[in-house]
């Protein structure tokens, strides 16, 4: 299954903030978007899941989504968006209780979504008892409770630490090795994009537009070799250099606002 | 390979001339002692006692605590107390209960409808601030002498301030856990249900305690106004008499009542809110 943005506009009152934005993301594919701050990578995502309309242009699918897929587009938040009052086990259920599987079938799927985010022995405990990088875990495996075709992942790493994104990192780079679910990965972060994305789109900053698509040349399991390290960093190099001068213009329209 | 360093040069390095950096971080952070507060008023009602037994003050205007407690039990034996309080209880149930359902429905409906949200918000805002005791009399004219516009009065006062803690509740559920779950196609009902209902139950169980001090004030002066039976109206009876052992037995039956139906909403909270 196939996500294509198509011709994406949008504003909020006069305020422009994506210009005629047009991609697709194929299947098992990871596309990046990256841009200086307030340049409508959310607003995008959020319309590329259908929790926004856009003013103009379209979010389409093309193909079939996998039939075993209770949601083939599926939100990981930044925030992680988790509900206090339900344990662990209660948020990874929650997508699934209105669906028509019985409690042993959704039990079996939690189960499988909480042995792949290692958060088997958590299931009891509220997200108030968990750090940061857990309650993103508890996140991630209840978008993968409902077997995504696409993961929307809206700056997933940017409200922790870096140790924990480095090993959250690891975690969606493990999940997304074998090819069969996709995933549009918002970040300010470039080392992300790079680490994670098969290709990156840069948007320019409000409106904002598509500045380049930039695919990255190896595969996600060659980049863990010392001698990708040096390849990486150097798109990530250039990746800055394409955004660096509207991301100050960017920061100075904020303060100034 | 790690370059490693040790944290100090020698073992005496830095400690000459030194002085403690100056401790800046006292107070702001008031602590809790369980029985203090009940030493305190243990100790108020011990010096109230002494001061009435000792005939430094009048028993009719102020009655030491043991002419209280004696008159409490009069009361209770005879069983007065009962027959006050039962239809106190009754008026204070019966008006909260109507008052809380209609005010958990209407401040729902103006939480999730722009319609109703309109029209709502209006006619609370306007109706709100009118004391609900002053309606007493229109109530009686329009319902009758019974037990009717008391309970009318009472479920008024307590529908506009859970209406108002209902739609504040319902506003501040977070709205990244509805649009969380709409991302997962989750019906809109469930979403009331399993959002929106527990996302706003705080500011409902806080509602439901000053909407319980609404109501036992509404009772009390309901009763005050137009009834021969109740807490309110013994109370007045007792003050028409000068019976102010009995007067004051009343007061703390109000106070007592008070405390246990904040008790309850505390438990109620405990269970339903154990998550925060």
């Amino acid at each position: 299954m196939d996500l294509i943005a198509d011709h994406v506009s949008h504003r909020f009152g006069t305020l422009a903030v994506l210009d005629d934005v047009s991609f697709i993301v194929g299947a098992g594919e990871v596309v990046a978007i990256v841009g200086p701050s307030g340049c409508g990578k959310s607003t995008l995502l959020s319309i590329l899941g259908g929790l926004l309309r856009p003013a103009a242009g379209a979010a389409e699918l093309r193909g079939a989504p996998p039939a075993d897929s209770f949601n083939p587009l599926t939100f990981v938040f930044q925030d992680f968006a988790l509900l206090p009052w339900g344990t662990v086990e209660a948020n990874v259920e929650f997508p699934l209780l209105h669906t028509a599987l019985s409690a042993d079938e959704r039990r079996a799927l939690v189960d499988d979504a909480l042995r792949r985010t290692g958060l088997s022995d958590f299931r009891a405990t509220y997200p108030k008892q968990l750090s940061g990088g857990m309650r993103q875990r508890v996140g991630i495996a209840r978008a993968l409770a409902v077997r995504p075709a696409i993961l929307l992942m809206d700056e997933p790493l940017s409200a922790l630490d870096s140790q924990t994104r480095e090993l959250l990192m690891e975690d969606f780079i493990r999940l997304l090795a074998d090819g069969t679910m996709g995933a549009i990965y918002v970040t300010h972060n470039l080392e992300e994009a790079v680490r994670l994305a098969d290709r990156i789109v840069v948007l320019s900053r409000r409106p904002g537009r598509i500045r380049e698509v930039v695919n990255i040349p190896m595969t996600r399991s060659e980049r863990g070799g010392i001698e990708a390290r040096g390849k990486l960093v150097a798109l990530q190099t250039e990746l800055w250099a394409l955004i660096r001068n509207e991301a100050i213009d960017a920061e100075r329209e904020v303060q100034d606002a | 390979m790690l370059e490693r360093a040790t944290p100090r040069v020698s073992q005496d390095d830095g400690k000459t001339g030194t002085r403690p950096v100056e401790f800046r971080g006292a107070g702001f952070v008031p602590g809790t002692s369980r029985y203090s507060g009940w030493i305190a008023l243990l100790m108020v009602i011990g010096i109230w006692q002494l001061a009435g037994s000792a005939g430094l003050v009048n028993p009719l205007f102020l009655p030491t605590p043991s002419a209280i407690g004696r008159a409490l039990s009069q009361l209770a034996l005879s069983g007065a107390l009962w027959h006050h309080l039962g239809y106190s209880v009754m008026r204070i149930g019966t008006g909260w209960l109507l008052g809380t359902a209609a005010g958990v429905a209407v401040g729902f409906a103006i939480g999730l409808s722009t319609l109703a949200r309109g029209l709502g918000i209006t006619f609370i805002s306007a109706l709100f601030p009118i004391p609900k005791i002053a309606l007493l009399p229109l109530l009686i004219l329009w319902l009758g002498i019974g037990e009717e516009p008391k309970i009318a009065t009472i479920a008024l006062g307590v529908f506009f301030s859970t209406a108002i803690s209902v739609y504040s509740g319902v506003d501040a559920v977070p709205r990244n856990l509805i649009s969380m779950a709409q991302s997962f196609n989750v019906p809109f009902a469930t979403i009331v249900r399993r959002v929106i209902w527990p996302g706003a139950l705080p500011s409902i169980l806080a509602g439901f305690r000053i909407t319980a001090s609404i109501a036992l004030l509404l009772v009390v002066s309901a009763e005050m106004i137009g009834a021969d039976y109740g807490i309110g109206a013994f109370v007045l009876q007792a003050g028409n008499l000068m019976q102010t052992d009995q007067l004051l037995a009343g007061v703390l039956i109000l106070s007592v009542f008070g405390l246990a139906v904040g008790k309850l909403i505390g438990l109620l909270e405990a269970r339903l809110l154990h998550w925060r």
